[in-house]
């Protein structure tokens, strides 16, 4: 390999970026993220505050950074928790075949003819809006989404030889899938997690904005979003700031997605 | 002595509907095959491509089930088994695939791969994975290796180290020198047979090759469309083929 896809490089400096702030949020802000200074509300952008203040005289910069601490946490905790359930069923439908199959496959349909905003607004409305019933919501859409892509790869690999071999070599079920289904697919499960990353940002947004997410003060961009929008006539760059990191986020981790299937998927390797 | 016995070894696959209404068509793999194979010998099957060779081979190693009919090895009906009872037997016959590229896993090392059927049986690994690659002509540093690292003919003497390494009684054969070169073609048969001397193994040798069953089988069967049209002794088919179909294949292959 000597030259690595564009989307891929573009796609690793903006997800480094995010990750870079996010990180940085856990020991330095410029200012308190919660400071309230009334007196210097709608600031100009200058040396101390490098974006401005918001309508409360609290520093942009260091919100952003907070947002952007909690939307990767949110999207990671999402992605792990849904997608380790997901491939876990996608393996067992493909590894046990038959009506388990039917079965896992069938709900996936299910649920994906389920609203996730839906979901999420059912949760909020059974359990009380709050950041981890965003998390749980997200994490349910993310089930079936990773037992297909699994599922699928794992197919393939089951009519394999060296599968057929550990077979005849008297190996199980389970030991096959964790022993060589579970390795070769592992790239189209990264690919798909990186994706769906950039889709969990977006949703984690989107149920802030509605105020089913993160809730106040803890800060969002998404939530971010929806105080800016009452004001959007008078500061309208406190709705840009945020919504611009959110395009960054999404557009970051998706052309790192599409960059990491680029470069594994050895058909694309062979067009280009 | 009978080491496997197949008794009216049936199996359709179900085709693609051409009708709402009305039964499946199907697709028959195998109809009605019957053979004996004795401790030590070699039975060939011969066949052009879709007369049924692959659908035999899974079917002997319990990979899928029969329609109708069974297989039994050394007695026990393997398609009656309880999955513990036939992976436990699994070790006694053993099976090298066609495709020496797909048969291992490219993300396992050698010795990694060639433990596994050690590993399944839940015996000591010790020696027997450096001894096995020995045996099949290739080093015992070998074990570190990825499969990536070795030619289509290195490949397939890992692949029959993996499938000696248990001492089974049965060796199944599918198109195993059909993906090689001429020379290495020679070199696998040669090493086959020395195997086959020094351990005393059965073999099931599938392919569509007449020259290379010739070399190495004791009875033989002719496959068609997934009937039988002749079997008895190699030599005697050969020699004197009672079927026009294996007088083509014969000929295809340019022996007398």
């Amino acid at each position: 390999m000597t030259r690595l896809p564009a989307n891929f490089l573009l796609g690793a400096v903006l997800v480094s970026l995010m990750v870079g702030l996010a990180a940085l949020s856990l020991v330095w802000t410029p200012h308190d993220p919660t400071a309230l200074d009334i007196r210097n509300k709608f600031a100009d952008p200058s040396m101390t505050n490098w974006l401005g203040t918001d309508k409360l005289g609290r520093d942009v910069v260091s919100q952003l950074m907070l947002g952007a601490r909690n939307s990767m946490t949110v999207a990671l905790v999402a992605v792990l928790m849904g997608g380790s359930i997901g491939v876990v069923l996608g393996l067992l439908a493909a590894g046990i075949g038959g009506w388990v199959e039917d079965l896992v496959m069938r709900l996936a349909d299910l649920s994906f003819a389920f609203p996730a905003l839906l979901f999420a607004i059912m949760l909020a409305a059974v359990f009380g809006p709050s950041l981890s019933n965003a998390v749980f919501a997200i994490a349910f859409i993310n089930i079936p989404i990773f037992a297909r892509v699994t599922r699928a790869s794992a197919n393939q690999i089951w009519t394999r030889d060296y599968v057929m071999a550990a077979r005849a070599a008297g190996m199980g079920t389970f030991a096959i899938s964790r022993d060589h289904i579970l390795p070769n697919i592992a790239a189209a499960i990264i690919v798909q997690a990186t994706i769906e990353f950039a889709v969990a940002i977006l949703a984690e947004a989107a149920l802030s904005y509605l105020g089913l997410g993160a809730q106040p003060p803890a800060a969002s961009w998404g939530r971010m979003l929806s105080e800016a929008q009452t004001l959007m006539y008078l500061a309208p760059e406190l709705a840009i700031y945020p919504g611009l990191c959110i395009v960054a986020a999404v557009l970051g981790f998706g052309l790192l997605g599409d960059g990491l299937r680029d470069i594994t998927d050895p058909r694309l390797v062979r067009e280009r | 002595m009978t080491l496997l016995r197949a008794e009216g070894l049936t199996r359709h696959y179900p085709l693609p509907r051409t009708r709402v209404l009305g039964p499946r068509p199907r697709l028959t793999a195998i109809e009605d095959a019957s053979f004996t194979i004795s401790a030590g010998e070699t039975l060939g099957v011969v066949g052009e491509s879709g007369s049924g060779k692959s659908t035999l081979a899974r079917l002997v190693m319990a990979f899928e089930k029969p329609d109708a009919g069974s297989v039994a090895f050394d007695g026990k009906d393997l398609h009656s088994l309880s999955r513990p009872d036939l992976r436990r037997l699994r070790p006694e016959f053993q099976m090298i695939f066609q495709d020496p590229y797909g048969s291992l896993d490219p993300r396992r090392r050698v010795g990694w791969s060639l433990g596994e059927p050690l590993r399944a049986m839940g015996t000591d690994e010790g020696r027997k994975i450096a001894d096995s690659l020995v045996q099949v002509g290739l080093h015992a540093e070998d074990a570190t290796k990825f499969p990536h690292e070795f030619s289509g003919g290195q490949r397939q003497r890992i692949a029959i180290a993996r499938a000696i390494i248990t001492r089974p009684q049965l060796l199944v054969a599918d198109e195993a020198v059909s993906a090689l070169d001429v020379s290495v073609r020679a070199q696998i048969l040669n090493l086959l047979m020395d195997l086959q001397e020094e351990l005393g193994l059965a073999m099931l040798f599938i392919s569509h090759d007449m020259a290379v069953v010739a070399a190495l089988c004791d009875t033989l069967m002719v496959l068609k469309s997934g009937n039988v049209l002749e079997q008895g002794n190699a030599a005697a088919i050969l020699n004197a083929p009672q079927h026009e179909y294996t007088q083509s294949l014969l000929t295809a292959a340019g022996t007398p």
